[in-house]
């Protein structure tokens, strides 16, 4: 299923095998002693302590320590400490763990790109303050000698600062241009080398304007926003990918009676699969043996198991529950019903990708207008002085370093980074670039039911129908099982003293109480009424069957959650592939009048479709593979931690938490990030309004210019950091 | 105007300092975690003594 993973480019993900196979050798070799959970729920500094002391209490962890930034506990354990054995241990002191896969993880932690960014950062803020000394100097009337070795120092310390400093804009100035397009560097290194170049040609000259301080201060106030820029947008990848690598994808083949474990993409139609109880079906295929239950919810949002015996059809992605099943593959990789879905998630990727940000939308008029203000400028002045090259250009840098895309370089990541920080305290982890805007607009919120608004594990629900003992029997029987419906069974009461307890897969429990059969299970089996809700059924020794009634809980939250929705104004719908009898019930506790029941996948995918036709902006919020169309087909999507990893590829945000009450916060959130920035765009723009028609008219001096630089790109921070 | 040429050295001095700091401080990771750093102070673990390395 990690498969799923890679659909990027792919036109056939599960044929992109080759990055999986290598992981599956990472992680058979590099497991060893390093193991990373996700800690959605940690948050203070006692919450650490109590993580911490926990894992170092288990026996064979070397060393615990949390990662407070990025949400996560790094466990330094011998070989053979299981992230599983961990998991509980952490439920026990009260946080919810998810494990992380620590191949994908070493690619993201050792962040060169991230550590070459601050670095140039700090260089560029070391010089800056040296420049601006000297140059507050010449400001304040620094005359000939002075001035000029002042000159002479700052151009010491400017020209290295920006040739080390510069180099991300000019690689990829260079790299647009290679490909005939003006993208936002070019003008950003025009302005950098002219800048520096002018200046040292002035000095050389002994020149009165110097503009070594703005090009470095340009350089510093971008590299800020662009490594603002780096740090969300890395946080947001490498949780989303560990995220996504939960599932490995492999099968346990038969081959001459030996059991032989295999890659998926190796798996041909006609082998033999073995599945346990609680495994995934790695394939499609029919049963040739075994009889068990499958839970076929994260594939078609049905509550109920299925029933599944020899000849029975099952498709990847299904649960199998109760007993093992060998299954003859009808088809595997790029033809199970698996990756068609994920080929689906594929074609609307590529659609979602051509939405345009605000900021690239800016970008694409800025550059040229730019470009051609600079250049007017400087023909302008070449004519008007009768050819003086060395004022022409003068003119011409002053207007380039006056417009720089401080604002668009810092105004855009400043207020994503303070708005994903607030999502991801909150709960929400933003893995697309785009998806903060996309969810500004959304006017209609779809639910899935299954896994989503509930959290996919049943609840006793007539527990008080039944009288103690015959309660205390099904207790029992339940112990024996790990059935769902039997687990949710086992606390209710103190179990009655029930012997011989053995599981006859796709049946159910049979035992022996006070001499006589007693049997827990499918209704026909134990010769009991079929009740049309999700429930388990009783045999006792004197004839009589009783009932078992189950709903699955809702998630935490989610009332409040579809409540504040509507609160807002929006459209709240309820689509699921479940039957209309559950369904109807969520959509009344909750109070949704609009929803449908019985939806497949792609009726699901056509129903968001139709909605965004109509010119409504759709939130999707699935977790299920019969979600994943939609999800990727929405105008934005968000998925809960606990979602299918098809589907949390599809979606664009992911839900860390359990509670999903923070969902009407994180709209309020995004719309609020959304007019930050239009209205960080406002501000720079009115600060070129004012200082461009200067540069143009030669009056421009260093000195205006820095001013203009760092009010405008103060003034955007501070604006940015205003998100309640 | 002689005391320029001590000034001038010195402050580049004082700041060379400061990269030479900043450069040591992102060698040795420490803004890997900023948020659990800032709230690390607050337990009362290794309050008694420096937690030893590796531990």
């Amino acid at each position: 299923m990690t498969h799923a993973t890679h659909v990027a480019l792919s036109a056939c993900p599960a044929c992109a095998a080759a990055p999986s196979a290598e992981r599956l050798a990472g992680l058979a070799a590099g497991r060893e002693g390093r193991l990373v959970l996700s800690l959605p729920g940690a948050h203070c500094a006692a919450c650490m302590v109590t993580v911490e002391t926990a894992l170092q209490a288990v026996p064979g962890v070397r060393s615990a320590r949390v990662n407070l930034s990025m949400r996560r506990v790094s466990v330094d354990a011998v070989a053979h400490v299981t992230a599983a054995e961990l998991i509980p241990v952490l439920a026990g002191v009260g946080y919810e763990a998810h494990e992380l896969d620590p191949g994908l993880l070493s690619a993201t932690e050792t962040d060169r790109q991230g550590a070459e960014l601050l670095m140039r950062l700090g260089v560029a803020g070391f010089s800056m303050m040296n420049i601006m000394l000297l140059s507050v100097a010449v400001w304040s009337g620094a005359e000939d000698a002075t001035r000029e070795l002042f000159h002479w120092i700052s151009a010491a310390i400017a020209l290295p600062t920006v040739a080390f400093v510069g180099q991300p804009f000019f690689k990829s100035a260079w790299a647009s241009l290679r490909v005939f397009r003006l993208g936002m560097d070019v003008p950003i290194s025009l302005a950098l080398i002219l800048a520096s170049g002018i200046s040292l040609y002035e000095t050389w000259a002994g020149g009165h304007h110097a503009y070594f301080d703005a090009a470095v201060m340009l350089s510093f106030f971008l590299l800020a926003g662009r490594y603002l820029d780096h740090r969300t947008r890395a946080i947001a990848r490498s949780a989303a990918q560990e995220l996504a690598a939960l599932e490995v994808p492999r099968a346990t083949v038969l081959t001459g009676g030996a059991e032989v474990v295999r890659a998926i993409s190796e798996v041909a139609v006609g082998d033999l699969v073995r599945v346990r109880p609680g495994g995934r079906m790695p394939v499609d295929g029919v049963v040739v043996q075994g009889a068990s239950e499958v839970d076929r919810a994260l594939l078609t949002g049905e509550s109920l198991p299925v029933y599944a015996g020899p000849g029975s059809v099952v498709a990847a992605g299904e649960v199998n529950l109760t007993g093992p099943l060998v299954l003859r593959v009808t088809a595997a990789g790029c033809d199970s019903s698996l990756h068609r879905i994920a080929d689906l998630v594929a074609i609307a990727e590529s659609a979602k990708t051509r939405y345009t940000s605000l900021a690239e939308r800016a970008a694409s008029w800025y550059s040229p207008l730019v470009h051609l203000l600079s250049f007017s400028a400087f023909g302008y002045w070449m004519y008007a002085t009768g050819g003086d090259l060395r004022f022409a250009i003068n003119i011409s840098a002053a207007v380039l370093i006056i417009t720089c895309p401080c604002a668009l370089g810092l105004a855009v990541p400043a207020v994503v980074t303070a708005a994903s920080g607030r999502l991801f305290r909150k709960g929400f982890l933003i893995k697309h670039g785009t998806a903060l805007e996309r969810l500004a607009e959304v006017d209609t919120v779809v639910f899935d039911k299954t896994g989503t608004l509930t959290l996919g594990a049943p609840q006793p629900a007539n527990l008080a129908d039944h009288p103690m003992d015959v309660l205390q029997v099904a207790v029992a029987l339940a112990q024996g099982s790990s059935h769902p419906l039997a687990m949710a069974l086992t606390d209710a009461a103190p179990p009655a003293d029930v012997t011989d307890l053995h599981e006859v897969p796709g049946y159910g429990i049979e035992g022996t109480w006070r001499g006589a059969r007693v049997r827990l299970g499918r209704a026909a089996w134990c010769g009991a009424a079929e009740v049309d809700v999700t429930a388990t059924y009783l045999a006792l020794p004197d004839g009589s069957t009783h009932v078992f009634t189950f709903a699955d809980s809702l998630r935490p939250g989610a009332e409040v959650a579809v409540a504040g929705l509507r609160a807002q104004g929006l459209a709240v719908r309820l689509i699921s592939g479940d039957a209309a009898g559950p369904v109807a019930a969520m959509a009344l506790r909750l109070g949704i009048t609009d929803w449908v029941a019985g939806a497949l996948p792609a009726e699901k995918a056509a129903a968001v479709a139709q909605m965004t036709a109509q010119g409504r902006r759709v939130l999707m919020v699935g977790d299920g593979l019969n979600d994943t169309a939609a999800l990727a087909g929405a105008h934005v999507s968000i998925s809960p931690a606990s979602a299918l990893d098809a589907a949390r590829v599809a979606s664009d945000i992911v839900m860390l938490g359990q509670d999903m009450q923070a969902l009407p916060d994180a709209l309020r959130i995004a719309r609020q990030a959304s007019r930050r920035m239009v209205e960080n765009f406002g501000i720079s723009a009115a600060y070129n309004v004012i200082a461009v028609p200067l540069a143009l008219m030669g009056m421009a001096t260093p000195l205006a210019a820095a001013l203009a630089m760092s009010l405008s790109s103060i003034t955007v921070s501070l604006n940015a950091l205003r998100l309640r | 105007m002689e005391i320029l040429s001590i000034l001038i050295p010195v402050s580049l001095f004082l700041g060379a300092i400061g990269l030479i700091a900043f450069v040591w401080t992102m060698k040795a990771r420490q803004y890997d975690d900023p948020q659990g750093d800032a709230n690390r102070i607050l337990t009362k673990e290794w309050d008694d003594r420096p937690k030893p390395p590796g531990a």
